[in-house]
């Protein structure tokens, strides 16, 4: 794409975000959105950065981190710590506080940064040792590495320790949630359609014949692990400044981990749309539920457990497969005769060897 | 001498590699000149396939040196060796098996691509380029091994031989210098092993590679190598022409067992 188009569609899509933003917030006329469905709809966002930022590692280099959450806590942590104790002098810089007026724009993309490179960093630490190896080391050292996150928050009195981090300021709102989900869709589709989706498949597929092929096998898992928990670091800051959500060590254990991977599985590993669609369904799917709490209370988790097995037993590639949903892919499902295409040169391509 | 020992693109000397206290290969020395079709055989279980994974990088040396056109390699890790210009077929056909036909030679074409990872993310005019390029190259080498018109196929669909033919075409898109066979010929039947004697020739001429084989049947390896090496319970026997080969003693008889 050039780079007048690609700078037309990076505009276009800010001030989409900007309308949609002000129409959440204010409304439109006297229709106002529901506060309980805000709620779901920043949540649905955030959980779409998680799982196609997951989707990176898990779905494309086929390596198997549990770890998730702690990446989402390391990002959290830090980008709530940068605004809740330097915010202010942050915000000066182009006047204002955190919470509004143009300097409240500088503290976010700075909380979002910092938190990106604080979740990347501990990415970098993680993966290095545990990707050098094939097989399940990095399922357990992720899985330990929540733990051990979880439990060094526990006991720093500066973030609220055990309470949670209930000093932090509620700046994040439904322009960054989207702006950083759909960040992550485009980072992680164009690494998937290039060349380095492509070594990340080989890797996936067979390690062996990747190295044969010249591929790096280590480096590459590093850096799409690296990637990966950055962009979950995003979403943590995003997380831990949603309105009214104290940031608490406990809601950041691997249950959390565990209910991104669903996610992923869910929608069909692998596929970004899947991720998207994976996402959105595990957030609304135990809060449409709710309707049936006050007769039958507890038969919501029921239910929900009940959903995803029948799934899994009819759909076991997940919603998507490894298929997206694209522009190509619809042209080639509306069109019958897509295949026969290329199939008729065969003859004349094999006389010429 | 000096002059002939350049003319070795690949010089194994006095290799042995021990897994614990097995000796898989001791003391073998190759000598590969640019150009050729070297055949290395032995009787199963001789250490051909040990040989291919020193070369390649998935085994290190225990003793020994491996040079190719005068640097050491030995030691190497196999992404590194590929780079230097060595690439191999599988005895096991090892294709990027949920991949197509297409995509399995463009992935190979990775090695040779200049663009980082930023390059990929923000779409750079860099990236779209040699997309550009590593799809018309693939195409093109799909085209030589008559497999252009299954390109979208995904590749565990093709028949065996011509999975075969994809996997030489796969490393050949890695730019090689040496190009390693292991039982190209293993499970084709006797027209399709005298085509693939007809490829081999030919991409050695057109790439002006060098094209070390281990292979089983004797027809193909007598057909088309200008030097065979046999091995013996990891240790060379015998180096020659085809027809020294078949009448050496040592040859015979670690084929047919002591008389």
């Amino acid at each position: 794409m050039p780079v007048g188009r690609k700078l037309f569609f990076i505009t276009l899509a800010i001030v989409a975000l900007a309308v949609l933003d002000q129409l959440f917030e204010r409304g439109f006329g006297d229709l106002r959105i529901n506060p309980y469905y805000a709620r779901i709809v920043s949540l649905a966002g955030i959980n779409i950065t998680l799982a196609v930022s997951l989707t990176l590692i898990n779905g494309l280099a086929g390596q198997f981190s549990i770890g998730h959450a702690g990446f989402m806590a390391v990002g959290g942590y830090a980008g709530t710590y940068l605004t809740v104790y330097h915010g202010a002098a942050i915000a000066s810089f182009l006047g204002g506080t955190p919470l509004e007026g143009p300097g409240s724009v500088l503290v976010m993309i700075a909380s979002l940064a910092v938190a990106a490179c604080a979740a990347g960093l501990a990415g970098l630490v993680v993966g290095i040792p545990s990707l050098r190896l094939r097989g399940d080391y990095l399922a357990i050292v992720t899985l330990g590495f929540g733990e051990i996150i979880r439990v060094i928050i526990l006991n720093i009195p500066a973030v609220g320790g055990a309470t949670g981090f209930t000093a932090a300021l509620p700046i994040t709102s439904f322009f960054w949630i989207f702006g950083v989900a759909l960040l992550t869709i485009v980072v992680v589709r164009n690494i998937a359609t290039s060349t380095f989706g492509r070594a990340l498949g080989a890797i996936r597929t067979d390690e062996i014949a990747a190295e044969a092929m010249g591929i790096q096998t280590t480096r590459y898992k590093v850096v799409a692990f690296v990637i990966s928990s950055a962009l979950a670091g995003m979403a943590g800051a995003l997380w831990g400044q949603l309105f009214a959500n104290p940031l608490n060590p406990q809601n950041l254990n691997f249950v959390k981990s565990i209910e991104v991977i669903i996610m992923i599985v869910l929608g069909g590993l692998g596929s970004i749309t899947g991720a998207v669609l994976g996402a959105t369904t595990l957030t609304v799917l135990p809060e449409a539920l709710r309707t049936f709490d006050q007769q039958f209370p507890g038969l919501r988790m029921v239910l929900y457990a009940l959903l995803l097995i029948l799934l899994m037993i009819y759909r076991p590639q997940g919603i998507m497969g490894r298929r997206e949903l694209s522009f190509a892919w619809l042209r080639r499902s509306t069109r019958d005769d897509g295949p026969a295409a290329p199939a008729a040169g065969a003859g004349k391509d094999a006389a010429d060897g | 001498m000096a002059e002939a020992a350049r003319a070795y693109l690949l010089d194994v000397r006095n290799v042995s590699k021990r897994f614990g206290g097995l000796t898989a290969v001791r003391n073998v020395s190759l000598q590969v000149p640019a150009g050729t079709v070297y055949g290395l055989i032995g009787p199963n279980g001789a250490g051909k396939t040990t040989v291919f994974n020193l070369l390649t990088g998935v085994y290190a040396p225990t003793d020994g040196q491996i040079l190719f056109d005068g640097t050491p390699i030995h030691g190497r890790r196999p992404h590194q060796i590929a780079r230097y210009g060595i690439t191999r077929t599988f005895q096991n056909i090892r294709l990027f098996s949920d991949m197509t036909v297409l995509e399995n030679v463009m992935t190979a074409h990775h090695l040779r691509t200049a663009q980082n990872i930023f390059d990929a993310i923000v779409g750079t005019g860099r990236s779209h380029r040699e997309e550009r390029e590593m799809r018309e190259r693939a195409m093109h080498l799909l085209s030589i091994f008559g497999l252009a018109g299954l390109a979208d196929e995904p590749a565990t669909s093709l028949p065996y031989g011509s999975q075969r033919r994809l996997e030489i075409a796969r490393a050949l898109a890695t730019r090689p210098r040496l190009l390693l066979l292991d039982e190209p010929a293993a499970g084709m039947n006797p027209q399709e092993a005298v085509g693939l004697m007809d490829t081999i020739r030919w991409i050695r001429d057109e790439f002006s590679l060098t094209v070390l084989l281990v292979e089983h049947n004797m027809k193909v390896v007598m057909g088309i190598c200008e030097t065979i090496q046999v091995i013996d319970h990891g240790e060379s026997i015998a180096t020659g022409t085809p027809a020294e080969i078949q009448s050496n003693p040592r040859v015979i008889e670690a084929y047919l067992g002591a008389c």
